[in-house]
């Protein structure tokens, strides 16, 4: 997408292509920034339309729209775009955009493989959605529609061309995602400004760094994982056929061994710019820095101790279930630290409430009924009635969305004026941020009563006992939905140079380097790193 | 701020601190469908007392963050302290307070019955009065009765014109099935879990279990059910385009009254042996083979016989069906049609049905899919060959 930024390409003495070229080839963490939160942000917007097709067919009981196949596509491929496509770049944009600026270095270490690991994106999304077109020229049965995370072995054996795509996408995701968080690593360990030690860095480049360990560590169990699968379907290995000596169980084990942390990682971002915006605009400073600098570091050891809370109803042996009850709840610790944290950062402070700030209380509040219900969610017996069912769509998408989402949400707002050099329309922000805060709780808290009522997730079609909850829930994720064009408007109305200009300091609390350079900041930054007192 | 801005934040936040609380004492808010087994009581137990502490906590910690946001505004002329942590060791007292009581609530509060309830649920090998073995495949449940030599399938009994609007929906739409699993009430019954193809998930709210079915293992659970009555459940893992569709009901009978339905069902099974030793009409092999169809391979091949493109072949005019299925010396055609039927083609949905379908009703359907959907092959398929031929 070609996001013209007022200023950046007459700068004087720093020649690079026009047009389409230099997207294509640039190696710039501005414009690579760019990319990705572009991308991100329209992925986002097709996971949304799929799933709006979906909460369009649950509107009432019967089949209206979607075939069951559809169906089970479209829902499979909202998850993974909306993962995949639309929360993890975009924190990866966010991420190259800023924390250069932040650490005062001239642009990431690895700015060749920036370009590569960015441009790979692109070809994933369409790997894992073309078997989605294909299907209505008559070609294969669609794409994959066995849920995200692809581990009903016997079935994907079954599955048709759309899994293969997906495995393949899955690898390229995988391969994006690492040279990102590669390059995270070493320019983090190797660029920062003289005067910045470790632990005065800003707490967003902490939470990338330890998201980038994060992401090193699971993805290749991951890209491992559905290549296993992809060597049983086509080429006779049996890690997961029963039938000849494998267990289907395994590959629930392995997929879950990263998909835990992935929660983490779709977090951690959100929790690392959440103490800024709050300290901003309560003008006061972050509350505990070194302490949640260690309980992410927590959080990420747990989160990669606690996997088999996702399969507590697979029959594991007591002793295995326990273990992993009481390892999920000893997450609460480090959590409640970072939500007390930013609580402590906004008392006695002096608020106002811009967009921004909006979106991080409402990020808090949001976070903390997605984090307490993760607390009840492994208790074991109780796991019989929470696992498969709405309870648990409701409960992640607190976290995702919530968390996420609300997250994410409050860095646009919170950079945008710093990166298009143009301020939004704080009328129109605060639409958005109420519009969002009441159509996202109609859509979800439906869901955890219909799930604790006893109404599986994944379904086409339901009983009517379930009917009120599905079709609030569904007017609910409409409303939802159309209130994100807001965001759209906003975005494209900065990008295009209208709105009053910004100020370098944009915010009157803000802090840290990124403040220090005009707005837009010129597009290369601190050729000559800064003093950081 | 003014004593009156002050007197509405603090009511804010004691709003919230009230009505949130309120709301989690509610019982009946919290709780699953109504529990009939001691499995099912303590897990809906456990999980209240979960709910309310959590939204207890969560109230207490928003009536502050809710208080702050009103009391700590730059408009009321707040002026921001500089604090980055604790000092005193009053403060220290403070901050590290609220993690002690939080380990107290994990560990000892919710972590004492939570281990109590997983103990119990998990608890599937003692004082076994009756065992189940339930084997899920796409999608359907089949249930057996091992001590009593009884097994049969159970599916949606739903029809497909009510799924698709075109009549108005039953009382228990997509939760109601051909033959319910029957058990007896107060008797502890080991349940055994397994799958044919892929995994499902064997789900039954009252009684506060679910477990996978995994294909190729067993998995276990157990039930004890203190009321007679009908209960209602779904399978829970996604398992293909007909995962909506495979209900699961369970009628739970007082012993008696269960006896008795063993007793029929074992006569059932004695007269349907005889049946299969006999030879049938075309045209009651037609009528038993359009019953069988409709309820075991059109949710695949369609009503009709003309299957799905690209996922499920059709029948109607298929050169598998209208092609011979024995040779000539009396054996099985490999990929024959009654092979197909029988042995199912792996790597696919086609399972084999010799394992769940008895042989009449082999007979009777392979007769009907060569007779039906324009096929006219005019030949029969007698029980006797098939029992010949297992």
């Amino acid at each position: 997408m070609t996001v013209a930024i007022p200023g950046v390409a007459r700068e004087a003495g720093h020649e690079y292509p026009a047009g389409i070229v230099r997207w294509l080839t640039t190696t710039n963490h501005k414009d690579l920034g760019i990319l990705y939160m572009s991308f991100g942000l329209i992925m986002f917007l097709v996971g949304g339309l799929f799933i709006m097709a979906v909460r369009a067919e649950l509107l009432f009981p019967g089949l209206q729209l979607l075939s069951p196949s559809m169906y089970n596509q479209l829902f499979t491929l909202h998850a993974l775009v909306m993962v995949f496509g639309a929360i993890m770049p975009f924190a990866t944009g966010l991420n190259n955009y800023l924390i250069p600026m932040m650490i005062g270095a001239p642009d990431m270490a690895l700015p060749r493989v920036n370009n590569w690991g960015f441009w790979i994106l692109p070809l994933a999304a369409i790997l894992l959605l073309i078997p989605f077109f294909l299907q209505f020229v008559g070609i294969g049965s669609g794409a994959t529609g066995v849920g995200w995370v692809m581990h009903n072995t016997s079935l994907d054996l079954q599955a048709g061309i759309g899994i293969d795509f997906a495995i393949f996408a899955v690898h390229l995701l995988g391969l994006s995602s690492v040279t990102s968080a590669i390059n995270t690593v070493v320019t983090v360990l190797n660029l920062r400004a003289p005067g910045m030690p470790l632990m005065k860095m800003p707490l967003f480049v902490w939470s990338w760094l330890i998201t980038a360990f994060s992401l090193i560590l699971v993805m290749p169990v991951f890209s491992a994982a559905v290549t296993m699968l992809l060597t049983d379907r086509h080429f006779g290995t049996h890690f997961f056929d029963a039938g000849a000596g494998g267990d289907p169980i395994l590959l629930q084990h392995l997929i879950w061994f990263f998909g835990h942390p992935e929660v983490y990682i779709v977090l951690l971002p959100a929790w690392g710019l959440i103490p800024h915006v709050l300290s901003t605009f309560a003008r006061k400073p972050i509350f505990g820095y070194k302490a949640q600098v260690y309980a992410m570091w927590a959080i990420l050891t747990l989160g990669a101790l606690v996997w088999g809370h996702h399969m507590l109803s697979s029959g594991m042996p007591l002793k295995a279930e326990l273990y992993f009850m009481f390892s999920t709840m000893a997450i609460s610790i480090p959590t409640a630290y970072l939500v007390f944290s930013w609580i402590a950062t906004i008392w006695r402070g002096a608020m106002t409430f811009e967009t921004p700030m909006l979106f991080a209380l409402g990020f808090i509040a949001h976070f903390g009924m997605g984090a307490l219900t993760g607390l009840v969610i492994p208790d074991i017996a109780g796991y019989a009635q929470y696992h498969n069912s709405y309870v648990i769509v409701s409960h992640f998408h607190y976290t995702f969305f919530g968390g996420g989402i609300f997250g994410m949400m409050a860095g646009v707002y919170y950079w945008l004026p710093k990166i298009t050099g143009r301020m939004y329309d704080e009328r129109l922000g605060k639409l958005h941020f109420w519009l969002t805060v009441i159509f996202f709780n109609l859509t979800f808290i439906p869901q955890w009563f219909a799930g604790q009522d006893g109404m599986p997730r994944h379904l086409v079609d339901y009983a009517p006992q379930f009917a009120t909850a599905n079709f609030v829930s569904s007017i609910g994720s409409f409303l939802l939905g159309a209130a994100q064009l807001i965001l759209v408007y906003i975005v494209i109305r900065c990008a295009r140079g209208a709105g009053p200009k910004a100020s370098a300091q944009v915010w009157e609390g803000a802090q840290g380097l990124e403040w220090t350079l005009p707005s837009p900041p010129p597009y290369h930054t601190f050729e000559t790193p800064p003093t950081v007192k | 701020m003014t004593g009156k801005k002050r007197v509405l934040a603090v009511l804010a936040g004691a709003a919230f601190a009230v009505f949130l609380p309120a709301l989690a004492l509610a019982k009946s808010i919290w709780d699953f469908p109504e529990p009939v087994t001691p499995v099912a009581h303590e897990t809906n137990e456990v999980s209240v007392l979960f709910m309310r502490l959590v939204m207890t906590m969560y109230a207490t910690v928003f009536a502050i963050f809710i208080y702050s946001v009103f009391a700590h505004r730059k408009s009321q002329g707040a002026k921001p302290a500089t604090f980055t942590g604790p000092r005193t060791t009053l403060q220290w007292l403070g901050v590290l307070s609220p993690f002690a009581l939080l380990l107290f609530i994990d560990y000892v509060v919710l972590g004492i019955p939570a281990y109590h309830a997983a103990v119990a649920m998990e608890d599937t090998k003692t004082n076994v009065e009756m065992v189940i073995k339930v084997t899920g495949s796409q999608w359907k449940w089949q249930y057996e009765y091992p001590d009593e030599g009884i097994k049969f399938v159970s599916a949606l009994a739903t029809t497909q014109d009510q799924i698709q609007n075109k009549a108005a929906k039953g009382a228990n739409y997509l939760l109601e099935v051909d033959n319910p699993l029957v058990l007896p009430t107060n008797k502890k019954i080991r349940i055994l879990l397994t799958a044919t193809d892929v995994m499902h998930s064997w789900w039954m709210p009252s009684f506060g279990v679910k477990r996978l079915a995994v294909p190729g293992y067993l998995r276990e659970m157990w039930v004890k059910i203190e009321k007679p009555g009908t209960y209602r459940g779904q399978c829970a893992q996604i398992c293909g385009d007909g995962h909506a569709f495979m209900p699961i009901v369970v009628e739970a009978l007082p012993e008696d009254k269960y006896k008795e339905w063993i007793a029929a069902r074992k006569a059932e099974r004695v007269a349907a042996e005889t049946a299969a030793g006999k030879v049938m009409a075309k045209e009651d092999l037609m009528d038993k083979g359009k019953a069988v169809y409709n309820k075991v391979c059109a949710a695949c091949h369609q009503p009709d016989g003309k299957g799905v493109p690209g996922a499920f072949p059709a029948l109607a005019g298929s050169k598998l069906v209208n092609g011979p299925f024995l040779d000539k010396d009396g054996r099985l055609i490999k990929d024959g049609h009654l092979d197909r039927v029988m042995n199912g083609k792996p790597g696919t949905a086609m399972q084999a049905f010799k394992g769940t379908l008895s042989d009449v009703e082999i007979a009777a359907v392979v007769t009907y899919e060569r007779n039906a959907f324009g096929n006219r092959m005019g030949d029969t398929v007698q029980p006797t060959q098939v029992k010949a031929l297992r």
